[in-house]
C-alpha cells in the first residue's frame, strides 16, 4: 500500500517542480503566507482586513451570478430585480447576499480604517498602504452608490438626481458636467446603462487592482501591531523576527475563527432582517422609480450618511461640496498631519485619545443627523461635529508633537 | 481608565440620542406570514375585495399553490376567472383609462406595498376609513382616492371632531376619532383578524421568499456556530506554542 502511494506524492513533486520552474507558485505561497511574518499581538481590529477581502469576494461571485438575470433597462430593471427575488431558483438568496454585503463592507471597511487611526498603522513606512487605501475607500463609494442605482426604485432614482446634481456646483463647467455623466438630460436608461457597465466591469477592476497593490504594499513593509513597534527590530539568529509568526497557519486559523462569527452576524441579517430597519434596503426604493413623484424625504443609504451630514450643514451648495469633498481629501494627508513620537494610541498621551474619541462620536453623530429632518438643532449640530472633524485633522500635528507620550516596548506586549 | 473603555463609552453617548419617531401613531398588524391559514384567508379577501382594482404583478398564481398549501383545482375554482391560467399573475381585468375616470387615480400595484409602506400602514388604514356627507375619507391617508371597501364587513364609521380657532379666528376642524355609526357583518374583534389575514397575505406577496428564508435561517445559524466552535478550537490548539 506504501509503495504507490510515495509514488503519488513524488509524481506530484514533480509536476510542482515543472509549474515551479516556469511560474513562482511556491515563492509567492511562502512569501505572502508560510514566512510572511506578522506580529503576534494582532487584536480584534486586526480581523477587518481579511473580513473586507471576504466580503469582496462574496459581492464579486453574487453579483455574476445577478448580472446573468438583471436587465440594465429603465422598463425593466426594476422587475427584474422581482423576477431575481421571485422567480429565479435561490435568487432571493443571492440578492440579499450582494445587498446585506453592500453594507458589512462598509462596516468592515470603517472599521478596518479605524483600526489605522488606534494604532498608526498609516505612519511611515506605511504611508502608501495608508493612500492605496483611501483610493479603495473611494472607489468603493462609487461603487455602491452605482450598484444602488440599479434596482430603479424611487431612491436609486432620487439619490442619483441628488448625487449627480452635486456636480453642477462646480464653476462653469458644471451644467456640461452633470449632463455628461447623467448622458441625458434627466436621469434616464442611458444613465443606468453607463452606471451598469461601471457596477459591473470598470470599478471592480479597479477595486481589485487597488486591493492588490494594498497588500503588496502592505507585504513589502510589513504589518504594524497594537503597540506601534517595529518587530523587524529584534530577530533571531536566522533572521526571523522573534515576535513574529507566520502568517499561515497562525493568521489563517486565527482568522478563520474571525470569519465564522462574522459570518454568524452576516446571516443573522440577511435572513432575519435583510432592510435592517429601512437602512440597509430603504422601503421607497420597493417603489419603481418615478421621474415625476419626488419621495418626502430623500437619504443616501446609512453608509453615505455622515459626509451627506457635511452637505447640508454647510447653507451654500459650492462650499457643501467642497466641504464634502475635503473631508475625504483630508484623509491622504494623514500620514503627514501624525507627528507623534509614537504610533500607537496606547503610548500617546491623554489629548490625542480624547481627540480620537470625539472623532468616532461625531462621526456617527454625524450619521445619524444625515437621517433627521434638519431641524435647526440637528443643522447646528451637524456644523459643530463638521467643523471637529476637519479640526481633529488641523490639530494633529500640533497635539500629537505637544502632548507627552509614553515610552514603548522594546518588544510587543499582550 | 484605557482607552478602549472610553472608546465604548463615547460610542455609547452618541448612539444614546434617539430621534423621536415619526409617522404617526400606527396600530401595531401583529401578523404571522408562516401562519398557512392565515394566509389562505388573506388571500381570498385579497381576490374578492382589492384583486378587481389592485394588480399584484410581480406574483403569479401558482406561487400560491406551492406556498399556501392550495391545490391548482382550489386556486383555478375559486380565484380565476375567464381565461386566466395558473402561471398567469394577479393581474386585474379593468381598464386603466375607466379607471382614472371614476377614482381620478389608478389604482396602484399593491405586491410590493407591504415593503414599502409597511404592514403596520396598511393594517391601520384598512381600519380608519369613515363616511363623511360628501363621500368616504381616512385618518391614515386623508383624502383618499380609495371608497371603503370592505364597509360590508366593518360597519360604517363616523368621524368624532373637535373644532378649534387659531389666532387669526381661522377655525380648523380635527378628527379625534372614529365611532362606528352603522355596524357590518361582523364583529370589531373579527374585522381586526380579517384584516390581520390580509395584511398577513400582502406581506407574504412583497417578498415569498420570506417563508424559506425564515424557516432556513435557522439551520443556516446553527451550522455556523458549530463552524465557529471548531475554528476556534482550531485556532487555540495551533496558538498554544505562541509565547
Amino acid at each position: 500500500m506504501a509503495k504507490p502511494a510515495s509514488n503519488l506524492s513524488k509524481n506530484v513533486q514533480a509536476v510542482g517542480a515543472w509549474v515551479d520552474e516556469r511560474l513562482p507558485v511556491s515563492k509567492t505561497w511562502r512569501e505572502h503566507l508560510t514566512e510572511y511574518y506578522a506580529p503576534k499581538n494582532f487584536n480584534f481590529w486586526y480581523f477587518f482586513g481579511s473580513l473586507a477581502l471576504l466580503v469582496l469576494v462574496n459581492q464579486l461571485v453574487t453579483g455574476i451570478f445577478l448580472t446573468m438575470f438583471y436587465t440594465p433597462d429603465a422598463q425593466s430593471a426594476f422587475g427584474s430585480v422581482e423576477y431575481i427575488m421571485r422567480d429565479v431558483e435561490w435568487g432571493w438568496l443571492i440578492r440579499y447576499m450582494h445587498s446585506t454585503g453592500a453594507s458589512f463592507f462598509f462596516i468592515v471597511v470603517y472599521l478596518h480604517m479605524f483600526r489605522a487611526l488606534l494604532y498608526g498603522s498609516y505612519r511611515k513606512p506605511r504611508e502608501l498602504i495608508w493612500i492605496l487605501g483611501v483610493f479603495i475607500f473611494l472607489v468603493l463609494m462609487a461603487e455602491a452608490f452605482m450598484g444602488y442605482v440599479l434596482p430603479w426604485g424611487q431612491m436609486s432614482y432620487w439619490g442619483a438626481q441628488v448625487i449627480i446634481s452635486l456636480f453642477g456646483a462646480v464653476p462653469y463647467i458644471g451644467e456640461g458636467l452633470v449632463e455628461w455623466i447623467r448622458g441625458d438630460y434627466l436621469i434616464s436608461g442611458a444613465t443606468l446603462g453607463r452606471f451598469f457597465a461601471l457596477h459591473v466591469i470598470a470599478l471592480p477592476l479597479a477595486l481589485l487592482l487597488l486591493v492588490v497593490l494594498h497588500l503588496v504594499a502592505l507585504h513589502e513593509v510589513g504589518s504594524n501591531n497594537p503597540d506601534g513597534i517595529e518587530i523587524k527590530k529584534n530577530k533571531d539568529a536566522r533572521g526571523r523576527p522573534l515576535d513574529g509568526i507566520p502568517f499561515h497557519p497562525y493568521y489563517t486559523v486565527k482568522d478563520l475563527f474571525g470569519v465564522g462569527v462574522f459570518a454568524i452576524l452576516f446571516a443573522f441579517v440577511l435572513f432575519y432582517a435583510p432592510e435592517m430597519g429601512g437602512l440597509f434596503l430603504e422601503p421607497d426604493n420597493f417603489v419603481p422609480a418615478d421621474p415625476l413623484v419626488t419621495p418626502e424625504h430623500i437619504v443616501p443609504v446609512w453608509y453615505f450618511t455622515p459626509y451627506y451630514a457635511m452637505l447640508r450643514a454647510v447653507p451654500d451648495k459650492f462650499f457643501g461640496v467642497v466641504v464634502m469633498g475635503a473631508a475625504i481629501f483630508v484623509l491622504f494627508f494623514l500620514p503627514w498631519l501624525d507627528r507623534s513620537r509614537v504610533r500607537s494610541i496606547r503610548y500617546k498621551g491623554w489629548p490625542s485619545k480624547i481627540m480620537l474619541a470625539l472623532f468616532v462620536v461625531g462621526f456617527i453623530r454625524l450619521g445619524m443627523l444625515a437621517l433627521g429632518e434638519g431641524t435647526p438643532a440637528q443643522t447646528l449640530e451637524s456644523r459643530i461635529w463638521t467643523v471637529y472633524y476637519f479640526a481633529f485633522f488641523a490639530f494633529m500635528p500640533f497635539v500629537t508633537r505637544m502632548e507627552k507620550t509614553k515610552p514603548e516596548p522594546e518588544r510587543v506586549t499582550k | 481608565m484605557k482607552f478602549s473603555n472610553l472608546l465604548a463609552a463615547a460610542v455609547v453617548f452618541a448612539s444614546g440620542f434617539v430621534f423621536a419617531a415619526g409617522g404617526g401613531d400606527l396600530e401595531h398588524a401583529n401578523i404571522n406570514v408562516h401562519d398557512k391559514a392565515s394566509l389562505q384567508r388573506g388571500a381570498s379577501l385579497y381576490v374578492n375585495y382589492c384583486l378587481g382594482c389592485h394588480s399584484m404583478q410581480y406574483m403569479r398564481y401558482n406561487r400560491l399553490v406551492r406556498d399556501l398549501d392550495l391545490s391548482e383545482e382550489q386556486v383555478e375554482q375559486f380565484m380565476l376567472y375567464g381565461e386566466q391560467e395558473v402561471s398567469d399573475y394577479l393581474l386585474n381585468t379593468m381598464d386603466g383609462d375607466q379607471a382614472e375616470e371614476w377614482f381620478g387615480i389608478t389604482p396602484p400595484d399593491l405586491t410590493l406595498s407591504a415593503r414599502s409602506r409597511g404592514a403596520d400602514w396598511i393594517y391601520t388604514y384598512l381600519k380608519s376609513f369613515y363616511l363623511t356627507d360628501s363621500g368616504w375619507n381616512n385618518t391614515v391617508l386623508p383624502n383618499a382616492s380609495m371608497p371603503h371597501v370592505l364597509w360590508e364587513l366593518q360597519g360604517v364609521q363616523r368621524a368624532t371632531t373637535e373644532s378649534h380657532t387659531d389666532d387669526e379666528g381661522i377655525e380648523h376642524v380635527e378628527v379625534v376619532g372614529l365611532e362606528l355609526d352603522r355596524p357590518g357583518v361582523l364583529s370589531s374583534a373579527e374585522y381586526d383578524a380579517h384584516m390581520r389575514d390580509l395584511v398577513a397575505f400582502m406581506r407574504y406577496a412583497a417578498e415569498p421568499a420570506v417563508l424559506e428564508r425564515e424557516r432556513l435561517g435557522i439551520w443556516v445559524l446553527l451550522f455556523l456556530v458549530v463552524f465557529t466552535l471548531l475554528a476556534w478550537m482550531l485556532y487555540h490548539e495551533f496558538w498554544k506554542d505562541v509565547k
